[in-house]
């Protein structure tokens, strides 16, 4: 049994408790994107495929949230970053399982995990996170 | 040369915590001011930037003033919505639709983290609607390219607190040392509590109108010179930027729309970065200040420390940025902001900005930027 998904069409789970997420890819522009849209963020092209995006990557920029924004209602701190996909080169707005920003460093390898938070409602709901790869 | 456009007068209401006053209450203080200044004028129309007010707030000013029947116009645009409805008010002028139009902001802020329609539910469920978050990284990346330090956003905030003493439209007014701004809570680093400005309240209003006598002297007291107001949007592809997507592709090549606004509002105004005698920037959180520099052309990218050290910032400097306090002493009411931004500018060049005047100060600059992205540049001359 799966907890819900935050929200549809963002990643997909497999039975494994792996991850992957959902980008698009524009052949015509030549670039990923995510969420996947029905046209290119960059480009405005229509050409779009949906691609699993690949789990590797390395950290681009890191804090922590230390307060509770608004509708989120899982533990905190937590930490909070960009990632770039090395496949792809895509940097991706994403939490971290770690949440002290001195245990970080530039260009650390990173891997996508899924995380399980406690949900708005009350219902556990799982969304994506990046992790230290070691 | 195109028609003139002058600042006829100006009003605002502090920027603060009014318990008991509606927006309604506060756009009414700062546009009676504002047409009393300008001699109460009949004016053809009025644009009223606010983000969080809500239905018709605009009409709601000018129906406690009785000025009603001319068009009306709320303006939504994030930060920048006092900006882009005074851009929205020059442009209508210039074009020959209108002799006199009332610009006003008006806002009343939830206090916190600011909760946005921006976000989807899910994203504020999975805890990616953390505003101050987006600020942090984007500050993490900015002290890394430009060689900058905690100690500098420290004194960012020691400046402009500085500034604020002497404002009575300030929000906080009392200076701040180095330290204590560094021993203030950690939100996210590198970004303590108070390198963050405050949501708050507050309104403001501006009378523009055509000078007679196109190029003419100018026909008010006020003698000031809407030069230039120019917004803009986001290009694509920064993940950092203020559009605050989810991914992006770079964020070296990509001009951030702060650029783009003030390259628009310099060539409007005729004139050349180095010619600007004083600022008001968005400094929702200290290294935005420090990013503004790079952005309007103030500085060369990674010589903000320099700026800062050499004191050509502060009061008394070459090109004093932020007189007033900023936002950081004054709060963000969204609507007002841009607006309030102006008129500590009008009274720069008027000379009545008492202890927080810039010396013979000629040509003001304002700007603002925040989430759509949108971002305003405005010129004022005198």
């Amino acid at each position: 049994m799966v907890a819900r998904a935050i929200s549809e069409g963002l990643f997909e789970l497999h039975d494994d408790g792996t991850i992957a997420l959902i980008g698009g890819y524009s052949p015509t522009s030549g670039h990923h994107h995510f969420p996947r849209l029905d046209t290119c963020p960059y480009t405005g092209a229509t050409d779009i495929e949906t691609v699993a995006l690949s789990a590797d990557a390395t950290l681009w920029a890191w804090t922590a949230v230390t307060a509770a924004p608004p509708g989120y209602t899982g533990r905190v701190p937590f930490g909070f970053g960009v990632v770039e996909l090395e496949r792809e080169q895509l940097r991706v707005i994403t939490r971290l399982t770690v949440a002290d920003p001195a245990a970080l460093t530039f260009g650390q390898p990173m891997r996508l995990v899924a995380e399980t938070l406690p949900g708005e409602s009350g219902e556990p709901a799982v969304t994506w996170a990046f992790e230290p790869r070691r | 040369m195109s028609t003139r456009v002058e600042i006829g007068g100006v009003g605002i209401h502090p920027f603060g915590r009014f318990d008991g006053m509606s927006n309604t209450d506060m756009g009414v203080h700062a546009v009676r001011d504002a047409l009393a200044e300008a001699g109460d004028p009949t004016f053809d129309a009025a644009f009223c930037g606010t983000a969080y007010g809500g239905v018709a707030s605009g009409h709601k000013v000018l129906g406690a003033l009785a000025r009603t029947g001319m068009p009306i116009v709320d303006v939504e645009a994030g930060c920048a919505s006092g900006g882009a409805a005074l851009q929205l008010a020059a442009g209508a002028i210039r074009a020959g639709q209108y002799d006199c139009v009332l610009v006003f902001g008006v806002e009343k802020m939830p206090k916190g983290i600011i909760r946005s329609s921006f976000f989807e539910p899910w994203r504020e469920e999975a805890g990616l609607a953390a505003t101050p978050a987006y600020f942090a990284l984007r500050a993490q990346r900015l002290l890394r390219e430009a060689g900058l330090t905690k100690e500098h956003l420290a004194d960012v905030v020691v400046k402009n607190r500085n500034n604020g003493v002497h404002n009575p439209n300030a929000m906080f007014r009392k200076a701040v040392t180095r330290e204590e701004v560094l021993a203030s809570r950690v939100v996210c680093e590198p970004l303590h509590l108070w390198m963050l400005c405050s949501p708050n309240e507050g309104a403001a209003a501006i009378v523009l109108r055509r000078a007679a006598g196109s190029n003419g002297r100018s026909t008010s007291a006020a003698g000031v010179t809407l030069a230039s107001a120019r917004l803009r949007s986001h290009l694509p592809g920064s993940v950092l930027g203020e559009a605050t997507p989810l991914s992006g592709i770079d964020d070296a090549h990509i001009t951030p729309p702060s650029t783009l606004a003030a390259r628009d509002a310099y060539e409007e105004a005729g004139i050349e970065p180095g010619d600007v005698h004083v600022v008001e920037c968005q400094d929702t959180d200290a290294a935005r200040e420090l990013l503004a520099y790079q952005e309007l052309g103030l500085c060369a990218p990674g010589e903000q420390a320099k700026l800062l050290a050499d004191g050509e910032t502060s009061l008394g400097g070459s090109r004093p940025v932020n007189p007033s306090g900023g936002l950081l002493s004054k709060g963000e009411p969204l609507g007002a902001s841009a607006l309030g931004q102006v008129i500590e500018l009008v009274h720069q060049l008027r000379g009545d900005a008492g202890s927080r005047q810039v010396e013979d100060a000629r040509v003001g600059l304002a700007h603002t930027v925040g989430r759509g992205a949108n971002a305003c540049c405005v010129i004022v001359t005198r």
